[in-house]
């Protein structure tokens, strides 16, 4: 596997007009001659199907969900970065650069987050001619709030929805292709399979969720924009469909695995309370803008948070990190939530929770200020846990949210498949090891309306490839792998339930061995034991899962099983990169590898590489490559956020 | 209000497919946590089923925050049940007494035929949007964001709108199954809006001749789509469509 990463010649700041200088481009008469096929919905896929289709593609644009408006971006709830200094508090792109990359903690590619926050202004700009309701001052001029790991205020907002305002943005311009009969959407198909012809993305294998009846669809590019990863640990903040087979599909057709063990948890989201629950729900980061993160100074003290005395309160992200206070990024948040917890200072029933605060903000602006910014928020909370923050403090603790790692790509997005793409989540391209606030949805719209374009005119424009359609054999070979794929899942429910386990059980189990030990902190002790015990529970998935009903029909324990083998084989290199990186950096926090502060200890002499995983075949042990990071402009320092 | 456990009799809708005639089913639900969100009470049901090789029930759900707008169905007569401006994934079971008897269907309308169970084809929605719920901007060249300013009182209206997140429990709800609150809620946002004034009156006629299409019903003023809307939007946004409606009608 070679990992050319195609970066452009000349200064960093030119290097993305050079680029599109020197791109092949495609005629527009031409354009209507080739085919993408885009999957996924979400802020990437839904910009770039509208962007291609505009620019006069053929776009086949396929969803999970019942409509493309359901993908998860819309659950996004605080905002999006972008550098225009509206504020004129020193923000620059070389700030939103700078910003970023320290924030990811060195692991990220300078070239690629200096386009992102390059583009960022013009997102915002698009977004507000599409009529997304921003929220604005009172002169009328857009509004900004502050986001972890900035010093600046860049953050555009839409109430606490400002992901469901995006997403709904990127929708309409999807609807409005769809409407012209240049973009062809297929909603409730699932991607089961990734078709090569003569080494290149040709197109997909479909299962159509209603009927059960497979599909294959050919193109001249496919374009993956299928989201993260998070959902292996059973419970995370992601949608309950979110999954990891399109990805994987294509990682065993070839297309390498980038960093798999970068995964952010999300400091603030509602503490797990019973065996029961199937999801955690996030409460956005930007509360931490107004509220104050503290646990009683002493272990063990079962008062209720009013009843403690202010000098019997621990507000200990304020305290330790005084210019950050409780802006620091998330995974030191996350980290110190840990801490707390595990030295007996956490509160609440499970003893899992600290408490987010905003009497003073309360008493500072009033109710009705505090409201306005957090009214949905608030409401939210109170409706899942029966309790008002404004009376009585938030109790969070870190949950599984987003995933940096992804699909290894070039500058151009392009996978080490020829002609497949990934963007958004689903690649590992800009966010290091830890991403910032209110950089997905910059990065998401960034790589959907602003970069995939100049990609795919410049590989169809340099690239001969032969005319195929679906009757060709590599299609009907696929289609048939899928079929012979889903006979086997239903084998083991031949006999009835009886002694069998449901396809839920199983990843409870799954999720629980990651949680434990390839969660918030690792060791090589804990890694070696979740590697040995993951082939048990494979081995229980293939032997013992019930599925009840067909393949031919709409069946969705048989749409999560899929899913969940797929988690099963994708574990295994997760927890490999996680033992293979033996330094602890952004979210990755090695036990070996701390400060005496207990902050993450990078190992940049041994470390400063992407890691790469290539598949090897059923039995095969997944072979790592690596592509080192060279940092022209920045010096990769130890993070530090005091 | 401390957690705890509670049953329940549940009447649900069990439909093969969108070609066989439906109809409820009872099932015994015990040791239900009042912590439980009613679709986990729903996944503790399915698990029950499946563990005794029966069918489990067959819904739509995703976010389970209450965004996405794909999780729908009628509760005891009451789309998306009996709390205000909450969606099922959203509202607990605290809300539930010990031995309640909860009927449980799809919503049901000419414009959403039913797939199975509770999942139902929402597309007309889609296609209403398709219409003409956009500004016909392309990607790129677009003016300075801060270039138009917009009043804050404005941008809130739009807004209020623009928050709807489409699952259709106002069509489910209207004795005439009209979705008039979810395409009024499109036009009053961008009518609202600068950006939104080059098609003011195409875009209100689309969307409205779009809607009839689909075979949606029109408004009486029942309000009860406004009652059950998880958003809470107002029916005022019919009614500022119903004047962009006349208005382009005249003068279009």
């Amino acid at each position: 596997m070679e990992l050319k990463s195609n970066v452009p010649e000349g200064p960093l700041a030119e290097k993305w007009d050079n680029h599109r200088f020197s791109s092949k481009l495609v005629n527009p008469a031409n354009r209507r001659k080739y085919s993408i096929i885009v999957v996924g919905t979400g802020l990437a896929g839904a910009s770039a199907s509208a962007t291609l289709a505009e620019q006069g593609y053929e776009v086949e644009t396929f969803c999970i969900q019942d409509s493309p408006r359901r993908a998860h971006s819309i659950a996004a709830q605080g905002g999006i970065n972008a550098a225009k200094n509206y504020q004129n508090d020193g923000d620059s792109i070389q700030r939103l650069f700078y910003d970023t990359i320290k924030g990811g903690d060195f692991r990220s590619r300078e070239a690629n987050v200096y386009r992102l926050a390059q583009v960022s202004n013009s997102i915002i700009d698009q977004c507000v001619a599409q009529g997304v309701p921003f929220a604005r001052e009172y002169g009328g001029t857009l509004a900004n709030r502050s986001f972890g790991g900035a010093q600046v205020s860049r953050t555009f907002y839409a109430r606490g929805q400002t992901g469901q305002q995006l997403l709904l943005g990127a929708y309409s311009a999807l609807a409005r292709q769809i409407k012209t009969g240049k973009v062809t959407m297929h909603t409730r198909k699932e991607m089961m399979e990734l078709v090569l012809v003569d080494g290149k993305a040709r197109g997909i294998v479909t299962r159509d969720i209603i009927t059960g009846k497979l599909e294959t669809y050919s193109a001249d590019a496919v374009i993956l924009a299928t989201g993260g990863y998070g959902n292996a640990y059973f419970l995370s903040t992601n949608a309950m469909a979110s999954n990891v087979t399109a990805a994987w599909r294509a990682h065993k057709k070839g297309a390498g695995f980038a960093n798999p063990c970068f995964i952010q948890i999300h400091p603030t989201c509602i503490p797990v309370h019973g065996s029961f629950q199937s999801k955690l729900t996030l409460m956005s980061e930007s509360l931490r803008n107004d509220g104050r993160v503290w646990v009683p100074k002493k272990p063990g003290d079962t008062r209720r948070p009013g009843s403690i005395p202010e000098n019997e309160r621990d507000y200990y992200l304020e305290s330790k990190y005084p210019s950050f206070g409780n802006l620091v990024p998330r995974d030191v948040a996350s980290r110190n939530a840990k801490e707390q917890c595990d030295d007996g200072k956490g509160v609440g029933t499970t003893n899992l929770a600290v408490y987010l605060d905003f009497a003073e903000a309360i008493s500072r602006d009033g109710e009705a200020t505090i409201l306005k910014k957090y009214g949905n928020l608030f409401q939210m909370y109170e409706k899942i846990t029966d309790s008002n923050p404004l009376h009585e403090p938030m109790m969070i603790y870190p949950a599984v949210h987003y995933t940096m790692g992804g699909l290894w790509v070039d500058y151009n997005l392009m996978t080490t498949i020829p002609g497949l793409f990934a963007i958004g989540e689903c690649n590992f391209s800009d966010h290091g090891a830890n991403r910032l606030g209110a950089s997905a949805l910059m990065q998401g719209l960034a790589d959907g309306y602003f970069i995939i374009g100049t990609s795919i005119a410049g590989y169809l424009g340099s690239t001969e490839q032969d005319i195929v359609d679906n009757g060709h054999k590599q299609f009907s070979d696929a289609k048939k792998s899928v079929q012979d794929r889903i006979a086997k899942l239903l084998r083991s429910s031949e006999g009835g339930p009886a002694g069998k386990l449901t396809v839920d059980e199983i990843h409870k189990e799954l999720g629980l061995l990651l949680w434990d030990h390839c969660g918030m902190a690792r060791n090589k002790e804990g890694l070696e034991k979740a590697l040995a015990e993951l082939p048990a529970i494979q081995k229980k998935f293939w032997d013992n899962v019930y599925i009840p009903g067909t393949g031919e029909e709409l069946n969705q324990s048989l749409e999560r099983a899929g899913r969940l083998a797929d988690f099963l084989e994708f574990a295994e290199i997760m927890i490999l990169d996680a033992l293979d990186r033996a330094e602890s950096c952004g979210c990755h926090l090695r036990e070996e590898s701390q400060t005496e502060e207990h902050e993450a200890k990078r190992d940049d002499a041994g470390y400063s590489h992407v890691a790469v995983w290539e598949y090897q075949g059923e039995d095969g042990v997944p072979k790592l490559h690596k592509e080192q990071l060279l940092f022209e402009t920045v010096t990769p320092s130890q993070r530090s956020y005091k | 209000m401390p957690t705890t456990n509670i049953t329940l009799s549940l009447e649900i809708w069990r439909q093969k497919d969108s070609k066989a005639k439906g109809d409820f089913e009872t099932y015994k639900l015990s040791n239900i946590s009042t912590d439980m969100s009613f679709l986990e009470m729903l996944d503790v049901l399915n698990e029950q089923l499946t563990r005794e090789g029966s069918d489990p029930v067959a819904f739509d759900h995703d976010c389970r925050e209450g965004i996405c707008g794909m999780c729908a169905a009628v509760i005891n007569g009451i789309a998306h049940g009996p709390e205000p401006e909450t969606t099922l994934c959203q509202l607990h079971m605290r809300h539930f007494d010990d031995g309640d008897t909860l009927v449980i269907e799809p919503f049901r309308s000419r414009a959403f035929p039913i797939h199975k169970d509770l999942v139902i084809d929402r597309s007309s929605l889609d296609r209403i949007i398709q219409a003409g719920g956009y500004t016909s901007v392309n990607t790129g060249g677009t003016p300075d964001g801060n270039s138009t300013p917009i009043p804050s009182a404005t941008a809130e209206l739009a807004m209020d709108a623009a928050s709807c997140i489409g699952c259709g429990a106002c069509v489910a709800s209207c004795p005439n199954s009209a979705a008039m609150l979810f395409t009024g809620a499109k036009i009053s946002q961008l009518s609202l809006l600068p950006q939104g004034q080059p098609e003011r009156k195409e875009r209100a006629m689309a969307m409205v001749t779009a809607m009839d299409k689909e075979g949606f019903g029109n408004c009486t003023n029942e309000r009860e789509c406004e009652a059950v809307c998880p958003q809470g939007i107002s029916i005022r946004h019919i009614a500022r469509m119903n004047r962009e409606f006349v208005k382009a009608s005249f003068f279009a």
